[in-house]
C-alpha cells in the first residue's frame, strides 16, 4: 500500500494516506485554535447590554475547508510533473507576448477617451501619472540600481513650482514644466551628493529622510508654501493659449471651435498631456538604455569597482540617473498641480513614495512594460476595489506576497541587451544583479 | 634605451592598513615594451601593490610615476580613481572576475569604451536627441570590440551574457575589455588562477600579441610556468618588501627566492598574513 519504501535499517514510514490524513488533521487543528473566537463567536448588542452567539455550523465549514485544501495541496505536491515549474512557464509566455502586449496597452491607452466615460478618463488619467512615476523611477532603481525611498520629494518640488511659479508670477503650465522639472532635477543631484558613497540599506534610509525633510519643510515654512492649508487656485493648463472653461470668452476652446463646453474636453485635454508626459519618459528613458550614459547605468548596478577600473566616473554617473529620474518625477510633479489645481504636503507622503516603488518592484527593475500593467493593476485595482475600501489594502497585500513568490523579479523580468551583433537574446533575470545601491 | 624613463616607476611605495605593514618600501620598474611579472608567497602583498598602481589604495607614502608614450608624466598615487584608466591609460583585471555578468559580451566591451563614447555629461545627454558624432562613434567602438572579440576567441558569443560564458572565457573576456579601454600598461590579477594546462597556453599566446601591439603588461602570477615563459623581467615580493629583481633565469637561481618560497631560514617577526585579504 506504501508509496515509500522502508529507510534502510531505519524507522519505517507510515503509509501516504496516514500521513496525509495526519497532516490534514494537524492543520485542521490549528484552523479551529485560530478561528475558534473569531468566527465562532459574535456578540450582539440588545437592548440591555450584549448577548453572545455560538455560530458552530460557520466554524465548521471553515475547518473542514481547511482539511480539504491540506489534503488536495499535499496530493498535488506528490503527483507532481517534473519538468519546468509552472511560473516559469508563465513568466516565458510573458516574455514571449510582451511585444504584442505592448502595443495592445499603447492603442488602448491611447483611444481611451473615445470609448470610456467621465470616471474611466479619471481612472486612466491617475494610472499614467503613477505609470509616469514609475518608468521616472526605473531610471533610478531599475537601470541604475540606486535604492531611493524618497522619490516623492522630486513630485513635490515639481508640483509646488509650478504651483508658485504659475500663482506667483502667472506663468503658464508650459512654461512651467520645464523649469519643474530642471529644479527637481537640481534637487536630485543635491540629494545625490551627500548619498555618493551610501549603498543598499544606508542609501534608502537616506532617501527616505529626504523625502520626509522636503514635505516636512513644506508644512512648516508657511510664508512661503502656504504649509498646511497647500496653494489653491492653481491654473489649469491651456491648449495654445485656449483655455477649457465655460464663460464662452473667444479664448476658451470650446468658442474657438464653436462648439458647447463640456468638463469632458478639459478632463480629455489633461489626459493627452499626461499620455504625452508618459511616453516622452518612456521614450528618453528607452533611448538612453541604449547609449553609452545608460549602458554605463546598468554597468554600475552591475559592478560598482569594474566601472572604476574601467574608468567610468562614478560620481557622475550616479548624479546623472538622479537628476534624470529626479526630472521626470518633477514633470509629473507640475501635471498633479495642475490637474488637482490645488497642492498641499498631505499628497506628498511615505505612502507615495513606497506605492511607486511597489509598482517598480512589481513590474520588473528595469522593465518598461511590466512597469506599466504594475501601475494599471495597482493603481486601476484599488480603484476598482473602491466599494469594498475595507478589504481594498487586505487584497492588495495578499496579491503582492502572492506576485513575489510566483515572480519574485517582477511581471516581466529578464533583461533585453542594450545592442547585439546579431538577435538580441533575452537575459534571464538570475544573471542580472538587482543593485545593492 | 636607458636613458628613457621607464612606463611606470614605482619609489619607496609604502602601504599601511592600521598597525599592519603591507607593502614596505618597494621601489621597482616596469619598462615600455615588456611584460613584467610581479611574484611571490601567498600575502607578500602583490594585491596591494596593484590596488595602489590602479587608485583603489591611496599609498601610505612612496611615488608612482608613469610615463606615457607622448612623453607626459603622471603621479598614480593622486589621481582620482577613474581617471587611472581615463588619462593614465592604466587597466587592470581582477583577481576574482569582475565582468558585469547580466550584459552581453559585447555591452561588457562597450561599456569599456564608454569615455571614447561618451566624453562629455553633456554630450551623452544630447544623444538622446540624435546630436553629436556618437553614431560614428558607436560604429568604431563595435569595430573595436569585434576585434578583441576574435582575438579572444568568443566573436561567436557575442550576444550572450557574460555570466554564461565558461570560467576561462570569462577571464579572456575580462582581459579584452581591458584591453577595450585603449591602455598603454595592463595590469593583470593573477589571469591564470583556474585555468587548466592548454587555456594558460593560450592564455600566454595572448599576453604575447598584446605585448607586441605595443602594450606593457604587469602581472602578477602563480603559474609559474606561464611567469618563466613569457616575462621579460621578474619582481619577487616577501612580506611586502623585494627580495629579488630581474630576468626569469636570474631570478630563479636567486637563494632568496628560493628560500622564500621553501620556507628556509625565515625568522621574520610580522606575519602580514591580513594583507592578501585586505587586498
Amino acid at each position: 500500500m506504501s508509496k515509500y519504501p522502508a529507510a534502510l535499517g531505519g524507522k519505517s514510514q507510515p503509509p501516504a494516506l496516514v500521513r496525509v490524513v495526519r497532516d490534514a488533521g494537524l492543520s485542521a487543528i490549528v484552523a479551529f485554535g485560530l478561528f475558534a473566537s473569531m468566527i465562532g463567536l459574535r456578540l450582539f448588542p440588545t437592548g440591555n447590554g450584549m448577548k453572545l452567539h455560538y455560530r458552530w455550523l460557520m466554524l465548521a465549514a471553515v475547518v473542514v475547508a481547511v482539511f480539504a485544501g491540506r489534503v488536495i495541496m499535499l496530493t498535488w505536491r506528490a503527483n507532481r510533473p517534473a519538468g519546468t515549474p509552472q511560473p516559469r512557464r508563465i513568466a516565458e509566455a510573458i516574455n514571449h507576448a510582451g511585444k504584442y502586449v505592448g502595443a495592445v496597452f499603447l492603442i488602448a491607452a491611447a483611444t481611451l477617451p473615445l470609448y470610456g466615460g467621465r470616471y474611466f478618463i479619471d481612472t486612466g488619467i491617475l494610472v499614467m501619472t503613477y505609470v509616469m512615476l514609475g518608468w521616472g523611477l526605473t531610471i533610478v532603481v531599475g537601470l541604475a540600481g540606486l535604492l531611493d525611498l524618497g522619490y516623492v520629494a522630486f513630485y513635490a518640488v515639481g508640483a509646488y513650482s509650478y504651483a508658485l511659479l504659475s500663482t506667483t508670477y502667472h506663468l503658464g503650465f508650459w512654461t512651467t514644466l520645464p523649469i519643474a522639472g530642471l529644479l527637481a532635477a537640481v534637487w536630485g543631484i543635491l540629494l545625490g551628493f551627500p548619498v555618493l558613497r551610501l549603498r543598499g540599506d544606508y542609501l534608502a534610509i537616506v532617501t527616505l529622510a529626504f523625502g520626509e525633510i522636503i514635505r516636512v519643510v513644506l508644512i512648516n515654512w508657511t510664508s512661503f508654501t502656504g504649509g498646511p492649508n497647500g496653494i489653491t487656485d492653481i491654473p489649469r493648463p491651456t491648449l495654445f493659449g485656449l483655455k477649457f472653461n465655460g464663460s464662452g470668452d473667444p479664448d476658451t476652446f470650446a468658442a474657438f471651435f464653436g462648439i458647447d463646453y463640456s468638463l469632458t474636453q478639459r478632463v480629455v485635454f489633461l489626459y493627452y498631456v499626461i499620455f504625452g508626459l508618459a511616453l516622452l519618459t518612456n521614450w528618453v528613458s528607452l533611448r538612453l538604455r541604449r547609449l553609452p550614459l545608460g549602458r554605463a547605468w546598468e554597468a554600475l548596478r552591475e559592478d560598482e569597482i569594474a566601472c572604476r577600473a574601467l574608468g567610468i566616473n562614478v560620481t557622475v554617473t550616479k548624479l546623472t540617473a538622479f537628476a534624470i529620474g529626479a526630472m521626470f518625477g518633477g514633470f509629473a510633479g507640475a501635471f498633479f498641480a495642475t490637474r488637482q489645481a490645488f497642492v498641499s504636503p498631505e499628497s506628498f507622503n511615505f505612502g507615495e513614495s513606497a506605492l511607486v516603488l511597489a509598482i517598480v518592484v512589481l513590474g520588473g527593475l528595469g522593465s518598461q512594460l511590466g512597469v506599466a500593467l504594475a501601475a494599471v493593476v495597482m493603481i486601476g485595482g484599488s480603484e476598482l476595489f473602491r466599494d469594498f475600501a475595507e478589504y481594498r489594502m487586505l487584497v492588495f497585500g495578499v496579491g503582492l506576497v502572492v506576485m513575489m513568490v510566483l515572480r519574485p523579479r517582477g511581471l516581466v523580468s529578464g533583461r533585453t541587451p542594450s545592442i547585439a551583433l546579431g538577435a538580441r537574446k533575452e537575459i534571464a533575470a538570475e544573471l542580472v544583479a538587482q543593485g545593492r545601491g | 634605451m636607458s636613458t628613457q624613463a621607464p612606463l611606470l616607476a614605482v619609489a619607496n611605495l609604502t602601504m599601511r592598513f592600521g598597525g599592519l605593514t603591507a607593502v614596505s618600501a618597494l621601489s621597482f620598474q616596469a619598462r615600455s615594451g615588456e611584460i613584467t611579472a610581479v611574484i611571490g608567497p601567498n600575502g607578500a602583498g602583490k594585491t596591494t601593490v596593484f590596488n595602489c598602481i590602479t587608485g583603489f589604495y591611496r599609498p601610505t607614502s612612496g611615488g608612482l610615476t608613469l610615463t606615457r608614450p607622448d612623453g607626459v608624466q603622471l603621479a598614480l598615487q593622486s589621481l582620482p580613481g577613474h581617471r587611472i584608466a581615463r588619462t593614465a591609460k592604466v587597466a587592470r583585471t581582477f583577481q576574482n572576475i569582475r565582468l558585469f555578468a547580466g550584459m552581453t559580451v559585447l555591452e561588457n566591451l562597450m561599456v569599456a569604451q564608454h569615455n571614447m563614447m561618451m566624453p562629455t555629461v553633456i554630450g551623452g545627454l544630447l544623444a538622446v536627441f540624435g546630436l553629436g558624432s556618437y553614431r560614428s562613434k558607436q560604429r568604431v567602438a563595435i569595430d573595436r570590440a569585434r576585434h578583441w572579440l576574435n582575438e579572444i576567441g568568443l566573436l561567436n558569443r557575442a550576444d550572450d551574457p557574460a555570466g554564461a560564458l565558461p570560467y576561462g572565457a570569462q577571464r579572456r573576456l575580462e582581459i579584452a575589455r581591458a584591453m577595450c579601454t585603449g591602455p598603454v600598461l595592463l595590469c593583470l590579477d593573477e589571469p591564470a588562477a583556474g585555468l587548466n594546462p592548454r587555456e594558460s597556453d593560450e592564455l600566454s599566446d595572448l599576453l604575447m600579441r598584446i605585448r607586441g601591439d605595443g602594450c606593457s603588461l604587469l602581472l602578477i602570477e602563480h603559474d609559474m610556468g606561464v611567469v618563466m615563459r613569457i616575462s621579460d623581467h621578474v619582481v619577487v615580493l616577501d612580506h611586502g618588501k623585494k627580495i629579488s629583481d630581474g630576468t626569469p633565469t636570474e631570478v630563479r637561481n636567486d637563494p632568496k627566492v628560493i628560500a622564500a618560497y621553501l620556507g628556509e631560514g625565515d625568522e621574520d617577526e610580522e606575519t602580514p598574513a591580513g594583507a592578501e585579504a585586505a587586498a
